[in-house]
């Protein structure tokens, strides 16, 4: 059901991933995931290692966060994050490279399967793993299937829909059995026999690696799907799957589902097998004007900047600068703000690549209905968010919206439909939540 | 240092616009304006330019002196209008009356609403029903198609196949009697037959219609519902008594049943937005056609169908919701 077609643009999937070297300073948000921010447990003047718990994520919702380099705690101060706003974080000064203790930094394959489930989802949660795909939903819930509830499918994402993005593609590539280890360990916490993982078919390399991979791999299978964006986002991809659709508001574990991203598997595979927290991911830097487009291997808290010199620098073209894939990701306003373990690209466009065209009549060619994805009306949605008709917005399932962009991205009267619908759910969001306080 | 732009995703945009669209349509138009001027001749050119020049006149003067808002008489949607209601009047009609129709496509069925994108019925329609009702007798002396007649005077005029046809009908011939006077289904499907300029030629349309739906212009539930059902409604008569009811074929032929299936229908600002929404509308075109054709006054009904539909699409929008995801689980 629906879907767009945007340019892919993937520059960087032919370039191998790059180890950076740990920065000067490192600034380490204490909330890089979906819930509650961590509470740190280091202060002023500490002297922390590589790998250390340097925050704890006490509550239900919430993960660890580990320090990514060692050196000596500066200060825990409100920094500007990726979301324009001033969030507390953890600013290390960097000296050396110490890792803490119990930290299997060895690069060969373990395959070690003999941790019980609680066992594997307890590493996990101590290694701070968050989905890293981009919604950084703290995996080690994922894992723990609520009772009543029983998992079926594991679905793996490696669909990465988002243009310009080759991050996941690399890890498929090069981390290939490690992904395999991982999904096995994850598998085996939730206690499915059967795991898919999903990938479009704009990657024949990665999709051959994998499936000729798998084969060693009880109950593990790769499956091709259609290029169209948004086919990664959760729904959409378990409906492509495993053709269930998960009803409104519910997640995926209602229809059997569990989905991680292909990262996240290669994080659980070094919280278990190495002890290894998540202090670093691959991000990839890259735009037209971009002189190397790259797939880094980045510490956690490096700032963009770093990431952009590496890759050779501010293009003198360049009008945007976006934390994320061209269709959701933000722009960003400052380039010193840090990677968090949810960046998953740093994108530098050109004015003319991002353009925002005069804003005309809407002449009703039902474009945005017909590829919402989630059957959704965006040019009705966004006229009553608009107006404040927020009951009306809930009846026509406002709520459901993902945010993808398509309507917006479609629309050949540049009507700003995501923008309204966007404040639309926020308003709708407080409504209900007043109504059931 | 760079300025940098901070706006929400996003960030791309397809390369799509108004006029884009617009000008597809127009292109699309052309090889069944090309039918008309060869078998109309000058006049058919002169009466084309005329109506798209007064439609964007009238767009032009309304916008510039009466909104006193911008002017967007180059966004292709006044050239459609103009080049739709062309095509929907004989070849002869007297230029007079080709503006006055023109002023009152945009005036009344366009720019009163708010121009673009707010008229709840199709403009180009408007202008051709006004003219009907007001000008009866021009609008129904059809020249019979010649080669390249230069002058007016040379234009031999005579009715439709389908005014022949409801004549002979109503003077209790049969349909087996009439049918020998009738232009053949080779002819029909050229356009060599009496007619609205751009009527004629159900081929020359349906290229351009496969074209549109190629490019993704159009979708096919609206001309697919539209002609399926006026088939389907005018084979079931044609089934009951074929010696008062002609067959489906003659029927999808004739008149301006092509024309207003695929471009008149299709008109994104005066159609449904949901897919469903889009067949019943086509679906209740189709009907409101035959029955119009076989019991109404006039021979002709797909301008009256399509504008009593258009009133009926903020009702289907508002019945006809897109299937939502995640509505009906469905686990297999």
């Amino acid at each position: 059901m629906g879907g767009v077609h945007p340019p892919e643009n993937k520059l960087a999937e032919k370039q191998s991933i790059e180890r950076l070297d740990p920065p000067k300073t490192v600034a380490i948000p204490l909330s890089q995931h979906l819930g509650v921010p961590a509470q740190p447990v280091v202060t002023r003047g500490d002297v922390v290692k590589t790998g250390q718990l340097i925050a704890k994520g006490e509550a239900f919702i919430s993960a660890h966060i580990h320090s990514s380099v060692s050196g000596k705690v500066k200060k825990v101060d409100a920094v500007i994050d990726a979301s324009g706003y001033r969030k507390k974080a953890i600013i290390i000064d960097v000296e050396g490279d110490e890792w803490a203790d119990g930290i299997d930094r060895d690069e060969s394959l373990l395959k070690d399967f003999s941790l019980d489930p609680k066992e594997i989802m307890e590493k996990v949660h101590a290694a701070g793993v968050v989905g890293l795909g981009g919604a950084t939903f703290p995996s080690h819930v994922k894992l723990n299937v609520p009772k009543g509830k029983t998992a079926e499918y594991l679905i793996i994402n490696g669909v990465e829909c988002e243009p310009c993005l080759t991050a996941d593609h690399r890890l498929m590539l090069e981390k290939g059995e490690e992904i395999m280890v991982g999904i096995q360990l994850q598998m085996k916490a939730l206690g499915v026999e059967k795991a898919i993982i999903g990938v479009e078919n704009n990657k024949p390399d990665a999709l051959s690696h994998l499936t000729r991979l798998a084969n060693d791999y009880t109950g593990v299978s790769v499956q091709a799907l259609e290029v169209k964006y948004p086919q990664g986002a959760e729904k959409q991809l378990i409906k492509a799957l495993v053709n269930r659709e998960v009803p409104a508001g519910k997640l995926p574990i209602e229809v059997g589902c569990v989905v991680h991203n292909v990262g996240t598997a290669l994080a659980v595979y070094e919280a278990v097998q190495k002890n290894k927290p998540l202090i670093e991911r691959v991000v990839t830097v890259s735009g037209s004007s971009v002189k190397k487009p790259s797939n880094f291997m980045v510490r956690i808290g490096t700032p963009v900047s770093e990431l952009i010199e590496a890759a050779g620098g501010v293009p003198d073209d360049t009008g945007k600068v976006v934390n994320g894939g061209p269709m959701m990701g933000k722009a960003l306003s400052d380039l010193s703000v840090p990677v968090t373990k949810g960046t998953s690209g740093i994108l530098l466009f050109t004015k003319k690549e991002t353009p925002r065209p005069a804003e005309q009549n809407c002449i009703r060619c039902a474009r945005c209905v017909t590829i919402c994805p989630m059957g959704l009306e965006p040019y009705l949605l966004a006229p009553l968010a608009d107006k404040q008709r927020l009951e009306e917005c809930e009846d026509e399932r406002i709520m459901d919206c993902m945010e993808c962009g398509s309507c917006l991205y479609i629309c050949p009267s540049a009507k700003p439909l995501l923008d309204h619908i966007r404040v639309g759910k926020a308003n709708v969001g407080k409504m209900i939540r007043e109504r059931s306080a | 240092m760079n300025i940098l732009t901070v706006s929400g995703s996003p960030h791309y945009h397809a390369k799509e616009s108004v006029s884009n669209l617009m000008y597809g349509v127009i292109f699309s138009l052309i090889p069944a304006m090309l039918v008309s001027f060869y078998f109309f001749g000058l006049p058919a050119v002169v009466i084309t330019l005329t109506a798209i020049v007064s439609c964007m006149f009238f767009e032009f003067i309304i916008q510039k002196y009466l909104i006193k808002g911008p002017v967007t008489i180059f966004d292709g949607s006044a050239i459609i209008t103009g080049l739709l209601l062309a095509f929907n009047v004989p070849a002869n009609l007297p230029l007079g009356l080709m503006v006055i129709g023109s002023a009152v496509a945009i005036g009344m069925g366009k720019m009163t609403f708010g121009g673009l994108g707010k008229n709840p019925f199709n403009p180009a329609l408007v202008g051709r029903v006004f003219l009907m009702i007001s000008f009866p007798v021009q609008m129904t002396t059809y020249p019979q198609p010649g080669a390249f007649p230069t002058r007016f005077a040379d234009v031999v005029t005579g009715p439709t196949p389908l005014t022949k046809l409801k004549d002979g009908i109503m003077q209790s011939r049969t349909v087996s009697e009439i049918m020998p006077e009738l232009p053949e289904y080779g002819n029909l499907m050229l356009g060599n037959m009496g007619g609205s300029m751009g009527e004629i030629s159900a081929i020359a349309i349906i290229l351009g219609g496969i074209y549109m739906l190629v490019k993704k212009i159009i979708s096919w539930h609206i001309p697919i519902a539209f002609i399926g059902s006026a088939a389907i409604f005018a084979g079931i008569f044609w089934l009951i008594n074929p010696e008062v009811y002609p067959d489906p074929v003659f029927q999808l032929l004739s008149g301006g049943l092509m024309l207003g299936a695929i471009y008149m229908a299709t008109d994104y600002t005066t159609s449904p937005m949901a897919p469903w929404g889009m067949i019943i509308f086509g679906v209740g075109c189709g009907l409101l056609t035959v029955i119009i054709r076989f019991f109404g006054a006039y021979p002709e009904g797909v301008a009256f169908s399509i504008l009593i539909m258009n009133a009926f699409v903020p009702l289907i929008n508002r019945g006809m919701k897109p299937k939502r995801f995640g509505e009906e689980v469905k686990n297999g």
